[in-house]
């Protein structure tokens, strides 16, 4: 059965949450949007450290994130908190998620006369949505309806043999059922760019994934040292990868075979089904912002170390290939695929056995970041300076 | 097939994955495709690190996965463990930046 039960929205997208969202417009208010979220079972906050004191890219790249945020379809209902002089405009973040016909709010710290009432009128608007949301049902969805993240973290050599092939294969089998699977980690496609340029559907994709892999080597090198350390990390080395080359070639492997059809800007959303690239670095908080941004409802996750992070409203779906790991750092994992390495499994079958891990983690089955509450790791990825 | 306790990927590579921690002078059986090769372990290999399949000298390629991962900053000894104290990345390296 590739079917889950959803939430389908009015703009077609389709939830595997039914959150309310309270997102903060600037790191100002950050404390604001935690505290009403905290109040009101059912709701989830969005911090950042970005909206302010930046320039012009930086400003719109937030806008468009926080718009994307919003629109995503694991929330039913958002409230925005605003400080009031930030260089966000909350107007046009507001508009570009009410263009998915959910409703949108916005609370005003300056306006409201201070957190206190500001918090006190978040609240009552959250509650209301929240009973508003809770009466929403599920309806039967397929593989069309599922916009899978892919990633990986806390890498170790058992990823590039094991986790990270078979996101692929669950990958392969999303786009086969006519979804989306978003392929980010830029980073990580260093020394191994050729092959995902020769998977492009055309030598336009092809030569965008090439410039962005240019562009954020160069961002790199401009810092003049060896990223080794950075990336790949301490951790990474312990773990037995030597070199950023060695660690991409494991790291694409997320992203099967299909064709790559389209490649995007940070937090873009798809135009297109099927595979796609989206610009990104690797670190966990800025990539699972952008997949979030981009409309994903569900992300993949290898780690061979051990990664606990989740986020705030989009299930996150840990696998590792690590045996210790696996043991060691248990209630961070929901799969192993360790099968795999010691030769009684095969990739197809860890690959359909993730697929229907997934399919029953967008019906409501609880990952183990949510379960613990390790639901925090979210940032905007930003590339110019703080001014 | 004997079951094996390293893999190499392809059958160019020169480096192979060690599947289990080793001891010195332990023999590790690794699968390359569909058969196996023996080799002995010049020193003490950690699970999931890599050692040479055959003699690396410095300056050669290192392959894994058939593509090159970096390169040989020393000799690396058939069996002897090949990590970041004998490769190098060849890529974000902004200390080989030559100032404009």
């Amino acid at each position: 059965m590739r079917e889950f039960q959803g939430y389908r929205r009015p703009d077609g997208q389709v939830g595997t949450r039914n959150y309310v969202g309270v997102l903060s417009t600037v790191v100002c208010v950050n404390e604001v949007a935690e505290d009403i979220a905290r109040q009101v079972e059912g709701a989830v906050s969005f911090i950042h450290h970005q909206g302010c004191g930046r320039t012009l890219p930086d400003i719109v790249r937030v806008r468009d994130v926080l718009t994307g945020l919003g629109s995503n379809p694991n929330l039913s209902a958002v409230l925005l908190v605003s400080l009031g002089c930030e260089s966000m405009a909350v107007d046009e973040i507001a508009a570009g998620i009410r263009a998915t016909g959910k409703r949108v709010e916005v609370v005003c710290v300056q306006e409201s006369g201070g957190a206190a009432r500001t918090k006190a009128e978040g609240t009552l608007i959250v509650q209301d949505m929240v009973a508003e949301a809770s009466r929403q049902k599920t309806v039967r969805c397929g593989l069309a309806d599922i916009v899978l993240g892919l990633k990986c973290g806390a890498s170790d050599t058992t990823q590039g043999l094991s986790a990270n092939p078979a996101i692929g294969v669950a990958s392969d089998l999303v786009v086969a059922g006519g979804g989306t699977s978003i392929l980010g980690e830029v980073t990580e496609f260093i020394g191994a760019e050729h092959i995902v340029a020769r998977h492009a559907a055309t030598k336009e994709v092809g030569e965008r994934i090439l410039a962005m892999v240019e562009r954020m080597e160069e961002r790199a090198k401009a810092v003049g040292c060896d990223m080794r350390g950075g990336q790949p990390s301490g951790g990474n080395i312990k773990g037995g990868l030597t070199t950023i080359e060695e660690k991409s070639l494991g790291a694409i492997a997320k992203g099967g075979t299909a064709p790559i059809q389209a490649a995007y800007e940070y937090g873009e959303r798809p135009q297109v089904k099927g595979l796609v690239v989206m610009d990104s670095p690797g670190r966990e908080p800025e990539i699972l912002t952008g997949l979030a941004a981009a409309g994903c409802n569900v992300i993949a996750f290898a780690t061979g170390r051990g990664a606990p992070q989740g986020f705030p409203f989009v299930p996150v779906v840990k696998l590792t290939g690590n045996p210790k790991t696996w043991v060691g750092m248990h209630d961070h994992m929901d799969m192993s695929v360790t099968g795999v390495i010691e030769g009684t499994e095969s990739l197809p079958q860890a690959g359909e056995r993730l697929l229907q891990f997934i399919l029953e983690v967008a019906s409501g089955a609880r990952t183990r970041a949510e379960i613990t509450g390790y639901t925090r790791a979210m940032d905007i990825y930003v590339t110019g300076p703080v001014i | 097939m004997t079951k094996r306790d390293a893999i190499a990927l392809r059958a160019e590579d020169n480096v192979a994955t060690a599947l289990r921690d080793f001891a010195a002078g332990e023999v590790a059986t690794v699968g390359v495709d569909q058969s196996t090769v023996a080799v002995t372990l010049a020193e003490a290999i950690a699970f999931g690190h890599k050692f040479a399949l055959r003699d690396i000298a410095r300056g050669d390629d290192v392959l894994k996965y058939g593509e090159v991962i970096g390169r040989a900053t020393a000799d690396i000894a058939k069996g002897s463990h090949a990590h970041v104290q004998n490769i190098e990345s060849l890529r974000g390296r902004g200390d080989l930046v030559r100032p404009a």
